[in-house]
């Protein structure tokens, strides 16, 4: 684990904000950090990054206690993200890479290769006020990454980007997991989830209402529903399964409890053709809002 | 530590080249140059000697009678309605007609001009007129002109101060003023000057969304020291530039007019020999220049520079700390106005008080201005060049030390909440609360 959350408590004066969260992220793997606006997930973030401290609980970061000098091993994109206006692109990126412990000619050779990489080289003498919002967003990027952190957080990191920028980013983030590096990404974009994460933790209500390995969670909220594509009539009624709808070639069936896939294949082409059966594993989009209505109901 | 320095540096490097700050690094010099200098070019400029043709119906002027530095006489005969049509053509500056009955009638003198030569020229030869109309008067009131001379005394004090061990300084009160003066202007201006800066830069950080970024690497103080004290540096700097940018000027436009004043002088002595000590008598008041150079060769420099750096430089991080904390709870310069009255109200109210510090320094508003924190640092430094007993300097230092410690505690604390604050109106309450919130 690269970053254990024990039982951690963040109370503002009018709300709890984190109500004993405990979390476990793996290394070197991207783990998405879900929740509705409001859950409190920007309170952890900024605790992780110890812009706040917990008021109870423990943080441990790579077998440590988290502590200041860990700021330089943690790479932050933050959702509300800005740059200095006057500033040069290139002075920029050199100071934020110093204020994260970089020797200035370390700084200065590890940015060049990133401006090659992202293919911005001429733009190290420009302010950042003559940069378009996209390239604004790059350089924000390689800030967060250029001190090559053992942990980066990105907060909503596609937001503002066009397609191309943001598949590019995908890529970069994918490259820099496959380097050992573990990505927190917190996001309402469940596509993104799916495509990227190999962990999940929702949070709703300052809590943690669901968490685990990507595949393990939606076997959980699997229910046991199969779609099917075939020839000839399907019988109205079927043995221990439920028949949720139909149209002459496609159909999906619930199966009933106890009732495994062999049982009901065997079962359909008795009566018909069977050209596919799949099973349909629900869509991240789909348990978030299942999980978040139901936590909602409970409080 | 290694990151407050590199913050230091940004904000100084990032300040010192911008056009605005040498703008005003040049600017205030010339400024002051232009201050000293104008009066004394455009006094040089009158002292060109004027030519004057003059006809005296009444008979009582000698040529002795009409000396002045400025203006040369000579007496000519004729009519008055003639003289005054051909003057400009014999190379005249002004034609002046006395009347016979001058000494009834003290109307009848006209001074006819080519073109407008200004009030010097009218008011030194009204003033010549004058002087031998009284004479006269009196002499036939029973005076003498040798009494009339007697009585013509100017009172020049000298004030000296004496320190309880008995050593004598002679110093200048008036000069010691302008000086106190000065150093509480300058303070006044650089306290707002500097402060806002601080507080502009910190909205900037806030409403261009960079803070989070920051303060993922740095400690939320370590960000707000770092900046305060780059842009203290930033006021150093220019204060260095000011006083190195000034002497360099006054030094180049004295030498520049020393020359001029001489060739002026061997003019005016050429004219006029033996009234020489007539016309050093009749010399101006001393001037305000000369005054301060008196108080600072009467004060303790090195002593008054080093509390001028220190009540400028805690002063500063005591308002600015403030300053910061107000950009910290806003969103925008326009937004901070509602606020920013209150940090700027003691600064204004201090330099109102250093009015009456001046006008006597050893008052007892004058003792307490000095030793509050707030406003310590522009009156003390008025009532410097007076003289201070040392136990009252070294007490209001370490006040004003104290304040600063007890402003950064309440401004870090609102700092540190406020810069990440957003969507909220803030009001005084809740900047109250923040003080108590914990991490």
């Amino acid at each position: 684990m690269i970053l254990s959350i024990r039982q951690v408590v963040k109370k503002y004066s009018e709300h709890l904000a984190l109500d004993h969260i405990d979390l476990e992220i793996p290394r070197a793997k991207i783990f998405g950090l879900l929740g509705p606006n409001g859950a409190g997930k920007t309170s952890l973030i900024r605790i992780i990054n110890q812009i706040t401290a917990p008021d109870s609980g423990q943080i441990i970061f790579d077998g440590e206690p988290l502590s200041p000098k860990h700021v330089d091993q943690i790479g932050y994109l933050p959702e509300e993200r800005g740059l200095y206006k006057k500033m040069k692109v290139g002075d920029q990126l050199l100071y934020l890479a110093q204020l994260k412990g970089m020797s200035k000619s370390e700084a200065i050779s590890k940015l060049r290769d990133w401006f090659i990489r992202l293919d911005i080289k001429d733009w190290w003498n420009k302010p950042v006020d003559d940069l378009s919002k996209g390239m604004q967003q790059k350089t924000q990027f390689i800030a967060t990454v250029v001190h090559e952190p053992k942990l980066l957080i990105l907060d909503e990191p596609f937001s503002g980007f066009d397609p191309i920028n943001a598949n590019m980013l995908k890529d970069e983030i994918l490259a820099i997991k496959e380097r050992g590096t573990t990505i927190l990404f917190s996001t309402h974009r469940m596509e993104t989830v799916e495509e990227l994460c190999n962990d999940i933790a929702l949070i709703n209500h300052s809590r943690v209402v669901l968490a685990g390995e990507k595949e393990e969670v939606q076997n959980r909220y699997k229910q046991n529903k199969y779609r099917i594509r075939y020839l000839g009539r399907l019988p109205a009624e079927l043995n221990g399964m439920e028949i949720l709808s139909e149209n002459g070639q496609l159909a999906t069936l619930k199966l009933g409890v106890g009732m495994s896939s062999n049982q009901a294949i065997s079962q359909l082409i008795g009566h018909v053709e069977l050209l596919e059966f799949q099973e349909i594993i629900p869509s991240f989009n789909d348990i978030f809002i299942q999980v978040v209505n139901e936590t909602n109901a409970y409080e | 530590m290694n990151k407050i320095l590199l913050i230091i540096q940004r904000e100084y490097i990032t300040r010192v080249l911008k056009k605005s700050f040498w703008i005003s690094s040049l600017l205030a010099p010339i400024l002051i140059t232009a201050i000293y200098a104008i009066p004394i070019w455009l006094a040089m400029k009158d002292k060109e000697v004027k030519r004057v043709e003059i006809l005296d119906l009444s008979g009582l002027w000698k040529k002795s009678d009409l000396v002045d530095k400025e203006v040369e006489f000579v007496f000519t005969s004729g009519k008055e309605q003639e003289l005054k049509m051909t003057f400009a053509s014999k190379g005249f500056d002004a034609f002046v007609s006395i009347s016979k009955d001058v000494l009834a009638n003290p109307n009848g003198v006209h001074i006819y001009t080519a073109k407008n030569i200004g009030m010097s020229l009218k008011g030194s030869v009204e003033k010549l007129i004058q002087n031998k109309v009284r004479q006269e008067l009196l002499l036939k009131a029973g005076i003498s002109s040798q009494i009339y001379e007697s009585t013509q005394v100017n009172i020049d004090s000298k004030t000296i101060t004496v320190s309880t061990d008995g050593e004598e300084t002679s110093s200048s009160s008036g000069g010691a003023m302008i000086l106190a003066g000065i150093m509480g202007l300058v303070l006044y201006v650089t306290l707002l000057l500097y402060g806002s800066q601080v507080m502009n830069g910190v909205i900037e950080e806030k409403s261009s969304r960079i803070i989070e970024v920051i303060i993922s690497s740095v400690k939320p103080y370590q960000l707000l020291l770092g900046k305060i004290i780059g842009v203290g540096l930033v006021g150093l700097t220019q204060f260095l530039l000011w006083i190195v940018l000034t002497i360099g000027l006054t030094q180049i436009t004295g030498k520049f007019y020393g020359k001029k004043v001489k060739n002026n002088l061997t003019q005016i002595q050429k004219i006029d020999s033996e009234k020489q000590s007539n016309l050093i008598s009749n010399g101006d008041a001393e001037s305000p220049m000369s005054e301060v150079t008196k108080v600072l060769e009467s004060t303790n420099i090195p002593m008054i520079t080093a509390a001028f750096l220190f009540y400028f430089f805690v002063g500063y991080m005591l308002y600015s700390s403030l300053f910061a904390a107000i950009g910290s709870a806003v969103e925008s310069a326009t937004e901070a106005q509602q606020f920013t009255f209150i940090v700027m109200i003691p600064i204004i109210l201090s330099f109102l008080m250093a009015q009456y510090t001046m006008q006597d320094p050893d008052s007892r508003i004058a003792f307490w201005a000095s030793m509050i924190p707030f406003t310590s640092p522009i009156n003390m430094m008025v009532r410097l060049p007076y003289g201070v007993p040392a136990w009252e300097l070294i007490l209001s230092m370490s006040l004003l030390v104290l304040g600063f410690l007890g402003c950064s505690w309440v401004s870090a604390r609102i700092y540190r909440v406020g810069i990440l604050m957003y969507g909220k109106k803030v009001t005084w309450k809740e900047l109250g609360k923040w003080l108590f919130y914990t991490g």
